[in-house]
């Protein structure tokens, strides 16, 4: 575990990479030429605007989109991802935004769902207890896994989802804004789990729009713009750095903002992203 | 319920907010809860039949006797296996609309291959479900590689296999299947000796207790809550005691059908299939959030093939069954009201039409329901337009039931 990790992460070969990928839905590019390597034990931070094309790029990682052009490779190899069922047997396990469970089904079928244990003589009982060990790792609040997720919180919905994706043992995690829905303890715990998982030479994308997670937790924070590269960040870059790759501009409400409050209290802009 | 308090609480109840009702008050509270929150289950189903049994019993003491119930049974069995088909479509929240004429075809099939042209009956028959099969597939393939709307391709089905069955049938326009036969007797007359009926009520009773137990156990075992010995006891003895009697009182007339027995296996293998194994679980995924089932890696092309395949196939059986009831295969085998009998039936029994929420006995409760109109007006001398009538008020009262548990469920966040 520790001589994965304390290896620098870039010196390696990406265990994803890639090059080019666009993506038109009809007359929009939600993404043009993007580039992106992520690497085992290294945890990326996907930012940017809403509508900058993040979710789009997490869905064609899973395979759930199509890329117009553009190539991946997994661990060195080239691939195409034509369908989800590719993307979750090479190893590359998400959490999508929209979160994409079956309200009509309760939380254990929802976590096994496509992986269910013995096909023609379902075992529930070992799936059951599956299901609670994944979700007391993440502090879950769950109060029965035999309710349909229809009657869950949003929160407890995402820890459903991120329980989900962690049963695959995957080799890459996509995590799309895993935190929007979390109390603060719950987001906590996400954190602590992305750097568990980072530990165990899984590699991590995480999407997110909280600066100080971002922070927290990446070791690179690549950010796009209107479906573009727009920058490689470290998570000691500044939060000004960061706003104006984000927005595009070095003079926006945001700096302005900053200022004008760093002005008045003398603190250091960064503690308010 | 369990013994769990004194040691360390059960893995799977450790949230103190939940209450977990025990006892027999708490259970029945717990029902009414769920009922509430639109989870109806099969109440409706067997409220509607307490009411339809008792008016018509009322209006004529034949309804409820055990001659008249066996007939019942028979009749039941033929379109209840063409309703079975109806439960797996609507579990993927599509349908179909041609199951009537896909039996009527299968049923020409069977006459024409085994009677006009010597075929020997069995492959007859499964010809006539390999053909039903192939009719599934197409609807299969417009749905999954031109996106074809089911209700639209099964529409055009409807018309275009019966046209087919006029076709095969000829001028002639029936076939008389020989009495005598064996395929004719298991639709007229051929009924469980009594020793095997009682056996099999038991049995029924036996296997939930068994599968119940090892499941207590199993969970027990693991830290989990289980059910009470005492509890599963109760509902083995239940299950068998209400089976026996059904039974015992069919046995004063004729007694309970192979036919029926066969439609009832089938619902059970069904059951089993939709609620045990990955398949199943796959459909109920499909009919609840297609796009979700995707992103688990579940070949939807392929549940969805299934779904369209299984229910022709079961249609054509239905279809095969109704011949050997009617000894016959005529033009008018699969026209009428049979298609809407099945697809009411299934509604009727508690599958939903919005997909994802159903169960194999609600075609088994629902064709019992549909049939017990039928029989009962047949039995007042009434004519089939009434019987059209409230069969299609029928229909739309469960579609009502279904779609307010349906808001219910929603406004209630269990949908
Ligand atoms: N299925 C779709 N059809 C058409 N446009 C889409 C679709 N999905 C995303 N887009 C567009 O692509 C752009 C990027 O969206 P998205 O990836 O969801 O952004 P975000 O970075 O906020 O996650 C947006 O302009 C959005 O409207
Ligand atoms: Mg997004």
């Amino acid at each position: 575990m520790s001589d994965i990790a304390d290896e620098p992460a870039p010196m390696r070969e990406p265990v994803l990479s890639l090059r080019g990928i666009s993506k038109h839905f009809g007359a929009v590019s939600a993404l043009t030429d993007i580039d992106l390597d992520v690497h085992a034990g290294e945890v990326v931070a996907l930012v940017g605007d809403n509508g900058a094309g993040k979710s789009t790029l997490v869905k064609i990682l899973a395979g759930a989109h199509q890329p117009s052009s553009g190539t991946i490779a997994f661990q060195g190899r080239q691939v195409t991802l034509p369908d989800p069922s590719a993307a979750l047997r090479l190893g590359i396990a998400t959490v999508f935004q929209d979160l994409a469970l079956c309200e009509n089904l309760d939380v254990v079928a929802n976590i096994f769902l496509g992986r269910e244990l013995s096909p023609v003589r379902l075992d529930e009982v070992s799936m059951e207890i599956r299901a609670w060990t994944l979700l007391n790792e993440l502090s879950a609040r769950i109060p029965s896994v035999r309710e349909p997720v229809a009657s869950l919180s949003g929160g407890q919905r995402q820890t459903v989802a991120i329980a989900r994706s962690l049963l695959l043992e995957p080799q890459v995690i996509l995590l799309d804004e895993p935190t929007a829905a979390l109390g603060v303890a719950q987001t906590a715990e996400v954190l602590n789990l992305i750097e568990r998982v980072r530990d165990r030479g899984l590699g991590v994308v995480m999407i997110s729009h909280n600066m100080e997670d971002v922070r927290a937790v990446a070791d690179r924070i690549v950010v796009l713009r209107l479906g573009r590269n727009n920058g490689i960040f470290t998570p000691d870059a500044s939060n000004q750095e960061l706003v104006s790759a984000i927005t595009g501009a070095s003079d926006n409400s945001v700096s302005r903002r900053a200022g004008r409050r760093s002005a008045v209290a003398g603190r250091n802009p960064e503690a308010h992203p | 319920m369990t013994a769990g308090d004194k040691q360390a609480p059960l893995l799977d109840r450790r949230d103190e907010r939940v209450k977990h009702e025990s006892g027999i008050g708490g259970t029945i509270r717990a029902f009414f809860d769920r009922v509430r929150a639109g989870d109806l289950g099969s109440l409706p189903v067997v409220v509607g039949l307490a009411i339809i049994w008792t008016v018509f019993q009322t209006l004529n003491p034949i309804f409820l006797s055990p001659n008249n119930l066996v007939n019942l049974l028979f009749d039941c069995s033929t379109v209840g296996v063409i309703a079975l088909g109806i439960v797996c479509i609507l579990m993927v929240g599509e349908i179909d609309l041609s199951v009537g004429s896909v039996s009527g075809f299968a049923s020409a099939l069977v006459g024409v291959l085994w009677v006009n042209n010597g075929w020997p009956v069995v492959p007859a028959i499964l010809a006539a479900i390999a053909v039903g099969g192939a009719i599934g597939f197409l609807y299969a393939v417009l749905f999954n590689r031109f996106g074809m709307p089911s209700f639209v391709s099964t529409l055009a089905g409807l018309l275009a296999v019966l046209g087919l069955q006029l076709y095969i049938l000829g001028s002639t326009g029936s076939i008389n299947l020989p009495y005598g036969s064996p395929v004719v007797n298991f639709g007229q007359m051929l009924v469980m000796p009594d020793f095997v009926s009682y056996g099999l009520a038991a049995l029924a009773g036996i296997v939930t207790f068994a599968a119940g137990y090892r499941t207590a156990r199993r969970r027990e075992a693991a830290g989990l809550s289980s059910r009470s010995l005492g509890g599963l006891l109760f509902q083995a003895v239940v299950i068998t005691a209400v089976l026996e009697a059904v039974v015992f009182y069919l046995n004063q007339d004729r007694g309970v059908p192979w036919m029926f027995g066969l439609f009832v296996g089938l619902v059970v293998a069904m059951n089993y299939a939709l609620k045990r194994t990955k398949w199943g679980r796959s459909m109920t995924a499909v009919g609840g959030n297609r796009e979700a089932a995707r992103r688990a890696g579940i070949n939807v092309r392929f549940i969805y093939t299934s779904a369209f395949m299984l229910c022709s196939m079961l249609a054509a059986a239905g279809g095969v069954l109704a011949a050997a009831r009617l000894a016959s295969a005529s033009q008018q085998a699969g026209t009428g009201d049979v298609n809407l009998n099945a697809i009411a039936a299934a509604v009727i029994g508690g599958t939903s039409l919005f997909g994802g929420r159903g169960s194999a006995y609600s075609a088994l409760l629902g064709i019992i329901v549909i049939q017990s109109i039928a029989s009962g007006l047949t039995l007042l001398d009434l004519s089939s337009s009434l019987r059209y009538m409230i069969t299609g008020g029928v229909l739309a009262i469960a579609v009502i039931v279904d779609s307010l548990a349906r808001r219910s469920r929603v406004s209630h966040g269990r949908a």
